[in-house]
């Protein structure tokens, strides 16, 4: 290339484009307005230099024939393929007028604001909802079940998320002194070439494989991970929990646990009622006594001594609290019970899964979980990543709750290498995500009262800021409490990608009065919309990116016709629906979120990227001990008794059993026995390609060549039972409906398993009815339900429901 | 008689994770259409005993794999080099790269056509 009047401009990578969750420094090269290369920048801190398929294949992508360049305004029926171009003045003027009407008629709550995943759109999007006085901001999963629920199951037990260690807090990365190499990382329901997750560039695990990391791959498939782990602990999907009590089992029974952690900082010798199963308080023992302090029974004093939570301290000095045993308390009313200690039942629940038992429900040799407990329990530090697959399943918040007990008794919590409380940079923090209160906020708390969900589910009561998807569906066909009248859909492919059971999402958007979709491309749900506008790419965009760490400026470099970022499409609609909306411009907006790092957004741009100095408190390590996880700045967690809460006092709230358990999820050959006579084989969904990120990217020829076709993997023996050859076109199908993959035959998955591609669609077929785009024949999203959510709204089956599996061709088995 | 090669790639196979980040590059780099590249990444699954198996990914630099020499030149990294997500390849001279290759198990050396 010369070098010629080539300009290159330093940002980040985000939604859209490569479709991640970001943050990439890249560096893009411009010439005459014109993308002509994109690379990775090696002086970034998160991916030194490297780059991902999907970053690399933007110049295909910035200027791809089929690019949405022109606001649509839909002229046929819904899904008649029918469009005519608009002005963006237009456009907003008929946004403007047709969502004030339905607010006048309905409220601003009947307009629901769907997303997809938690991309470049989540802040924006709540920006014009709470602008527009709509607490519906839906992330369109059945169960929100990716990310969200891990992150509010986090908030419950131990106040705050964590993530695995990779040095990412540290500008000199894996040099830093500080930083520690774990010995072993249990990587779980997680698959590396894809993505990056969660806000983690998944490719650090290969770092610290290559300098000494050992692996644990909990995964049914024969992963990358799993094919070089040490120890691979293949199980039936959805028994996740069960497993990670039997890992609990070993590391209790075997005394392998941090006995300095457990008295410290957990709840562990907080007191029970035998009577009602529930924690004793101190409001029990006396009138007057708080509903919210907490008592132990002091071994040094012989007498009860009480916890306060606010305080994180007890009313006593010297109090030696007994972890153990049973006593006779007597109650304010004069009668006395028995008690015993968390500990006492976080144990006995733990010994309720013996491993022979874990053995029968996972499917997993007990002497290979009693291996792989023993070496992460042993290793220091460990740690754990964990993958959506966790929230893919109804029991998720049990089931988190089980794994961060690992890690908090073995010590690895916020410790060097293990798994550390992750914050966002500096505290900047944009908007409502789980357990964050953003600068975007409602107005007031009374706006929030009607928030599809709230009333149903302590979560999305407490800190998960979204409408519950599944009842949101309902809702629209209900009307009940409140009917709901139009969508404002922001690249979510509700149709296409997003949403399970598309087929009623489709009557859903048939019934609402009015749809406004932005997206870069169209879609199968984009034909659903009144009005498409079309969207920036993350080359075309000013832009913040604050999460986790660093502190990020996207910087735009090129413009694309008439293309406008997310960002300013909702900023000029919330000016519009909000008299007061508080901001001038974009950049005081941006100045806003990022105030508390004490730059200006031009100073962040300038710098790109921003990592907070080592003692500030959203750095690690060990901030529970030096008060730097609550907001009073005393030491502990920001959990409402201010300890790891190895017994839940929220989920106590809630109603909901408050200690880690398994549950079998709804849809398995266990619990629906009938189902699998007729469906044998156990359908899981959504292995990862490292060539899109969920239903993006297949029209990109340089991504479409590496994964051309959808995809079933079915092991070699149930092929050939089957009567099935490697690349032939099979039908999966179960009572929900069927649709049409192509077998890669492989001893990746195995014999009692077929693991089904998702998302997909043929940009390249007819846009109409009936086609639309090919997207009734292959998306396997029509074979999974809604309205599976876990007993607190959140997680969802999408990884082990049922099928059956035929040649398309052959003559179908009854 | 055909010209020695001089230069090649020493692929450290054990952590290709099969992330196609080369073969992109290589299209982005050298201006190839979908179909074409400089290098190709192989899945391998392998079959071991006791009913077990092994994932193994490839990167195969192709007919069309010029090891990048506009760039080489100017001194910087071949495309698929810089951008490999798991960091495991490395350009230079063959003799250079041959004995680095016996620092440790499951390396490849290519050196194209
Ligand atoms: S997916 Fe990962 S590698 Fe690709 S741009 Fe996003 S953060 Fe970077
Ligand atoms: S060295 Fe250059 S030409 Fe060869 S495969 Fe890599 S990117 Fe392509
Ligand atoms: S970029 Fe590296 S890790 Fe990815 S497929 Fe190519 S060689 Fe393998």
């Amino acid at each position: 290339m010369s070098n010629e009047n080539v300009q290159i401009v330093r940002t980040t990578t985000w939604s859209a484009g490569p479709g991640c969750h970001g943050g990439c420094g890249v560096l893009a090269y411009i010439k005459d307005g014109e993308l002509i290369k994109l690379e990775g920048d090696p002086d970034h801190p998160w991916n030194q230099g490297r780059l991902c398929a999907r970053a690399l294949a933007m110049t295909q992508y910035i200027r791809h024939p089929n690019r949405l360049t022109r606001p649509l305004k839909r002229v046929g029926k819904r899904g008649e393929g029918k469009w005519k171009e608009i002005s963006w003045d237009e456009a907003f003027d008929l946004i403007e007028k047709k969502m004030k009407t339905i607010r006048k008629e309905y409220g601003p709550e009947s307009v629901i604001f769907s997303m997809g995943t938690g991309r470049d759109i989540g802040p924006w999007i709540c920006m014009l909802a709470y602008a527009f006085g709509s607490p519906n901001v839906m992330f369109s999963l059945s169960g929100s079940a990716c990310y969200g629920p891990r992150i509010s199951a986090c908030n419950t037990f131990q106040g705050n998320y964590c993530v695995f260690d990779a040095g990412q807090w540290f500008p000199d990365r894996y040099e830093n002194p500080k930083f520690k190499v774990p010995e072993c990382m249990i990587v779980w329901g997680y698959n590396i070439a894809a993505t990056c997750p969660d806000n983690l560039f998944g490719h650090w695990i290969i770092d610290l494989m290559k300098r000494g990391t050992k692996i644990i791959s909990v995964d049914p498939r024969l992963t990358w991970f799993s094919s070089r782990a040490k120890h691979w602990l293949q199980l039936r999907p959805g028994t996740d929990a069960a497993l990670a009590m039997g890992m609990l089992n070993v590391l209790i029974n075997e005394d392998l646990y941090d006995h300095e952690f457990l008295e410290k900082w957990t709840n562990a010798p907080h007191l029970m009622r035998e009577d009602t199963g529930k924690l004793l308080r101190e409001s029990h023992l006396r009138e007057e006594g708080s509903e919210n302090k907490f008592v132990v029974w002091d071994d040094t004093g012989r007498r009860l001594a009480i916890w306060d939570g606010s305080q994180v301290s007890y009313n006593l000095p010297d109090v030696n609290p007994a972890l153990s045993g049973r006593r006779e308390v007597t109650l304010a009313d004069g009668n006395t019970v028995s008690c015993h200690t968390v500990w006492d039942a976080f144990r006995e629940e733990v010994n309720n899964y013996p491993l022979d038992k874990v053995e029968e429900i996972t499917w997993v040799p007990a002497k290979d979980i009693q291996k792989a407990a023993r070496f992460y329990a042993k290793s220091k530090p460990a740690s754990i990543q964990w993958g959506v697959s966790i929230d893919m399943t109804p029991a998720v918040t049990p089931l988190c709750h089980a794994i961060s007990s690992l890690w908090a008794l073995t010590g690895n919590l916020d410790v060097p290498g293990g798994n550390v409380i992750t914050r966002f940079a500096y505290d900047a923090v944009a908007y409502a995500l789980p357990g964050a209160d953003g600068v975007i906020r409602l107005r007031n708390k009374e706006q929030d009262a009607c928030r599809v969900g709230v009333k149903e589910y302590g979560p999305y009561r407490t800190f998960h800021w979204r409408a519950q998807t599944d009842l949101t569906l309902e809702q629209i066909f209900t009307g009940k409490p409140y009917p709901i009248k139009g969508m404002w859909i922001q690249t979510a492919g509700i149709l296409n990608g997003i949403g399970l059971d598309p087929k009623r999402w489709r009557e859903a958007l048939k019934k609402l009065d009015f749809i406004a979709a932005v997206d870069l491309f169209m879609t199968p749900t984009t034909q659903y919309a009144d009005v498409v506008l079309p969207a920036a790419t993350f080359l075309e965009k000013d832009g913040v990116r604050s999460w986790w760490v660093p502190l990020q400026s996207i910087n735009k470099a090129l413009k694309v016709e008439e293309c406008r970022p997310d960002v300013e499409i909702n900023f000029e609609l919330a000016k519009r629906f909000d008299p007061d909306f508080k901001y001038e411009t974009i950049h005081d907006l941006f100045d806003d979120i990022i105030k508390p790092s004490g730059m200006t957004y031009k100073e962040l741009q300038e710098k790109v990227w921003s990592i907070p100095p080592e003692e500030h408190p959203t750095v690690p390590y060990f901030r529970h001990e030096k008060g730097q996880l609550r907001p009073d700045g005393k030491p502990g967690f920001k959990t409402p008794t201010g300890k790891f809460e190895l017994y839940s006092t929220y989920r106590e709230d809630w109603g909901l059993d408050p200690l880690p358990h398994h549950e079998e999820p709804p849809l398995t050959p266990v619990s629906r026995p009938d189902l699998a006579e007729k469906y044998p084989l156990i359908l899981s969904t959504g292995r990862r390609s490292p060539a899109y990120f969920h239903s993006e990217h297949r029209m990109i020829p340089w991504l479409r060549q590496l994964d051309p076709d959808p995809v079933v993997e079915i092991h070699p023996e149930t092929a050939s039972e089957h009567g099935i050859g490697n690349g032939e076109w099979v039908w999966v199908e179960n009572w929900m409906g069927k649709c049409r993959l192509k077998a890669k035959v492989s001893p990746i998955v195995p014999r009692w398993m077929v693991m089904a591609a998702h998302g997909w669609w043929f940009p390249e077929k007819s846009g109409k009815e009936p086609s639309l785009y090919g997207v009734w024949e292959s998306n396997i999203n029509q074979l999974l339900p809604m309205g599976h959510q876990g007993k607190d709204g959140q997680g969802a089956p999408l990884k082990h429901s049922l099928c059956k599996i035929y040649k398309v061709g052959a003559k179908e088995e009854s | 008689m055909a010209k020695k090669p001089e230069y090649g790639l020493l692929i450290d196979y054990e952590y290709c994770t099969g992330c196609f980040a080369c073969q992109v590059a290589c299209c982005q780099e050298n201006g190839w259409p979908a179909g074409m590249g400089g290098i190709q990444v192989l899945e391998i699954v392998q079959n071991l005993p006791n009913d077990k198996a092994y994932l193994t990914f490839m990167p195969f630099p192709t007919e069309l794999c010029i090891l990048c020499r506009p760039r080489t030149k100017k001194g910087l990294e071949p495309a698929c080099v810089k951008h490999c997500m798991a960091n495991t390849m490395k350009y230079g001279r063959l003799e250079d790269l041959a004995k680095e290759m016996g620092k440790k198990p499951k390396m490849v050396l290519w050196s194209p056509r």
